[in-house]
């Protein structure tokens, strides 16, 4: 058995040695027009991929044994976690404690981790916004962007043609992106799989190509310049300052967001979406209306990203739309699969990590892609359920409870 | 006066009819039978009272009780539902990563209120509704004796146990008649023993009618009270167990297939 699995990995390493060949051994320097021979390298992948592949056929056959990791040291941390973080005072004091850390952060902090704070907290706005569509309603869609191109655009617009100020724009530009999203869940209604993917694409690019080529209304594909910063009536602020009052903004829209999407999951109309993900069809003969919880849920997930545009436009003070490419909606979709579909905690932490992570590993820009699509595909196998997976609510019931609960209704 | 009454359905996909001109009656307090061999489109025929389907050709006539008589072929699946129809799947459709209790909870949703206002505010009536509906389903599952699952994930059940999860999912919208699609199906003898205790309990106390499509013809003969027999999409054969099992064209559709067991 083990042996069968140590021939099976050689033979691995020596295919991607023989694959890597051109590119890892070989150096032709064109000037000196000599041929450099890196067999180094060669014994460097050889041992790399053969270690790599033995320890991937590893995890995928306990994998298939169904065996969990039961490593006992981190066995025991798990259940050292759960006792602590199920003692109230504990929760308390860690709620506390966190809440210090949001407020402080911006004073004991430069001005360029708080801006990357800011976008990231765009991005569990995003991600939470997405969240409610594809998460809870099992909608692919993917030019969910559009939602903040519109929310961005009508803010800048507004403000450079009426003098609408920022804090009006704010529900203007989520009613603005929750019009967009009813209007756009009419056609989709009845695509499914696939060809909802394609169509929710072409929706996104088409967003994009909109506002890069409508120049007389949106300044094409220069963009909107001199977007005015948020202000506090009466008071002049500097630009850090602003950038603070900034990120307290983000933290009360996402902590806010955080709230009604927890809420909404939790309720009638949130059950019906996920029943609508779990079984459409057997979702339409319990008497849930789909076709109204498919408008619902784009409704609903469009307003979070039209306000977090707004935010976006203001903090930036320039947008063109190549700030809106596929590409963006991808990574929030990305958040949304990384963190668990549906999980709220794991949203908003694949969100944070994400948009943060990258920027403090600068060192790995070049194969951030790389890593980023190998993390997701180890992911997929390893842990489909995400990061932090959804959970389901638990109700303590005994029979005396239902009792109880009969006489409180009389 | 039939609570449900079907003329001359007929369902065709492309070039196959696979109804072909059925009509069928269930009087209140009935329990009906559909029987036929594989393929004769009994599903079929269900998913076109039920609405799953747009019928080609023919009528489905509902009296709810104390209500006026409808038509409603052609209806969509939820308004069917709201109209006091219920079913199960024949090949289990439950909420598979929901638990059993928040399976019934969604059976309720077309008897609740709270929209999207009451959902983020919760105010006292969202609360109170929403007390009511975690009692109300964990009064069902006391009824079809599935409490100790409560908590449990759909999928983690025992088959049979997640058959009599669809019947307390449909139970839960509160329907005068359920259509029950090879309920028993999957089951052991035991299993499908209860499951009979449990279809004549559910029509005593509930008050509902039931029309079922069966294969367990042991399970057929001791429940209904009528059996239709379809065969390659036309009605072949009605009347009592005990007519129908002696029916000679019946048989000769089952051929081979033993129908007294
Ligand atoms: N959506 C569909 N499109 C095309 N043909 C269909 C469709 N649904 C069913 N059929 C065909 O209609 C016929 C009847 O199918 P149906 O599922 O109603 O049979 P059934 O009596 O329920 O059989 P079983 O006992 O195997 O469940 C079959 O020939 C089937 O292939
Ligand atoms: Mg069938």
């Amino acid at each position: 058995m083990l042996k069968e699995k140590l021939k099976k990995s050689l033979f691995v390493a020596l295919w991607f040695a023989v694959l890597t060949f051109p590119i890892m051994v070989i150096r032709v320097n064109t000037i000196e027009k000599t041929v450099v021979w890196r067999w180094g390298n060669l014994f460097m992948v050889l041992i790399g991929s053969y270690v790599i592949s033995f320890i991937w056929n590893y995890a995928i056959e306990r994998r298939e044994r169904g065996e969990k990791t039961s490593i006992a040291f981190i066995e025991n941390i798990k259940l050292k976690t759960r006792t602590i973080s199920q003692n109230v005072k504990i929760r308390k004091g860690g709620l506390a404690a966190l809440l210090l850390i949001v407020v402080l952060f911006p004073f004991l902090t430069s001005f360029y981790q708080m801006s990357i704070m800011n976008t990231a907290l765009m991005y569990v706005m995003l991600g939470l916004g997405l969240n409610i569509v594809i998460g809870l309603g099992g909608i692919l869609h993917l030019g969910y962007i559009a939602f903040f191109l519109v929310g961005s655009y009508s803010y800048a617009l507004l403000n450079q043609h009426f003098g609408l100020n920022f804090w009006l724009a704010l529900p203007i530009g989520g009613l603005l992106a929750c019009i967009l999203g009813i209007l756009i869940a009419v056609p989709v209604l009845r695509l499914r799989g696939d060809y909802l993917a394609i169509v929710t694409l072409a929706f996104g690019e088409i967003t994009r190509i909109v506002a890069e080529n409508w120049s007389s209304l949106t300044g094409g594909p220069s963009g909107i310049r001199s977007i005015p910063r948020p202000k506090l009536p009466g008071i002049d602020l500097s630009l850090i300052d602003t950038a603070k009052l900034v990120y307290f903004i983000m933290v009360v829209l996402a902590a806010l967001t955080i709230f009604i999407t927890l809420r909404l999951k939790d309720s009638r109309i949130g059950r019906a979406l996920i029943a609508m993900r779990e079984d459409e069809i057997a979702c339409r003969s319990m008497g849930i209306n789909t076709t109204k919880m498919k408008v619902i849920a784009f409704a609903l997930g469009s307003v979070f990203a039209g306000v977090a545009g707004v935010v976006f436009a203001a903090n930036t003070t320039f947008i063109n739309p190549a700030s809106f490419t596929i590409w963006e909606s991808i990574i929030v979709l990305c958040i949304v699969v990384l963190g668990g579909m549906g999980s709220i905690p794991g949203v908003v932490f694949a969100a944070l990590v994400l948009k943060l992570l990258p920027e403090y590993l600068r060192a790995f820009t070049d194969y951030r892609m790389l890593v980023f699509g190998a993390v997701l595909i180890v992911m997929m196998i390893f842990k489909p359920g995400g990061l932090i997976p959804e959970k389901m609510k638990h109700y303590s019931f005994t029979d005396a409870d239902a009792a109880a609960m009969k006489e409180e209704d009389e | 006066m039939g609570v449900l009454e079907v003329k001359d359905l007929t369902m065709d996909f492309g070039g196959l009819r696979a109804v072909d001109h059925v009509s069928l009656e269930v009087n209140d307090g009935e329990i009906v039978a559909l029987i036929g061999p594989n393929g004769a489109g009994k599903t079929t025929f269900f998913n076109c009272v039920t609405g799953v389907y747009n019928p080609t050709e023919g009528q489905v006539q509902i009296t709810a009780p104390g209500k006026a008589s409808e038509e409603i072929q052609g209806t969509q699946p939820h308004k069917v539902t709201e109209k006091g129809l219920a079913r199960t799947f024949q090949n289990i459709r439950l909420f598979q990563n929901m638990t059993v209790l928040e399976n019934v909870m969604i059976g309720r949703h077309s008897r609740l209120k709270s929209g999207i206002a009451g959902a983020v505010f919760r105010g006292k009536k969202t609360r109170a509704e929403e007390q009511q509906v975690l009692f109300d389903s964990y009064e069902i599952l006391k009824k079809i004796g599935l409490t100790r699952w409560v908590n449990e994930q759909a999928k983690n059940l025992p088959y049979g146990e997640q058959r009599r999860l669809e019947i307390a999912r449909a139970l839960a919208t509160e329907p005068f008649l359920l259509l029950l699609d090879e309920p028993a199906a999957g089951m052991n003898p035991q299993e499908t023993h209860s499951l009979v205790d449990l279809i004549l309990r559910l029509r005593e106390m509930e008050k509902i009618s039931v029309l079922l499509i069966e294969h367990d013809m042991s399970l057929v003969m001791s429940l209904s009270e009528k059996i239709y027999v379809m065969d390659y999409g036309k009605q072949i054969a009605v009347g009592t167990p005990a007519e129908v099992k002696k029916d000679p064209i019946v048989i000769k559709a089952y051929l081979g297939e033993d129908i007294d067991a």
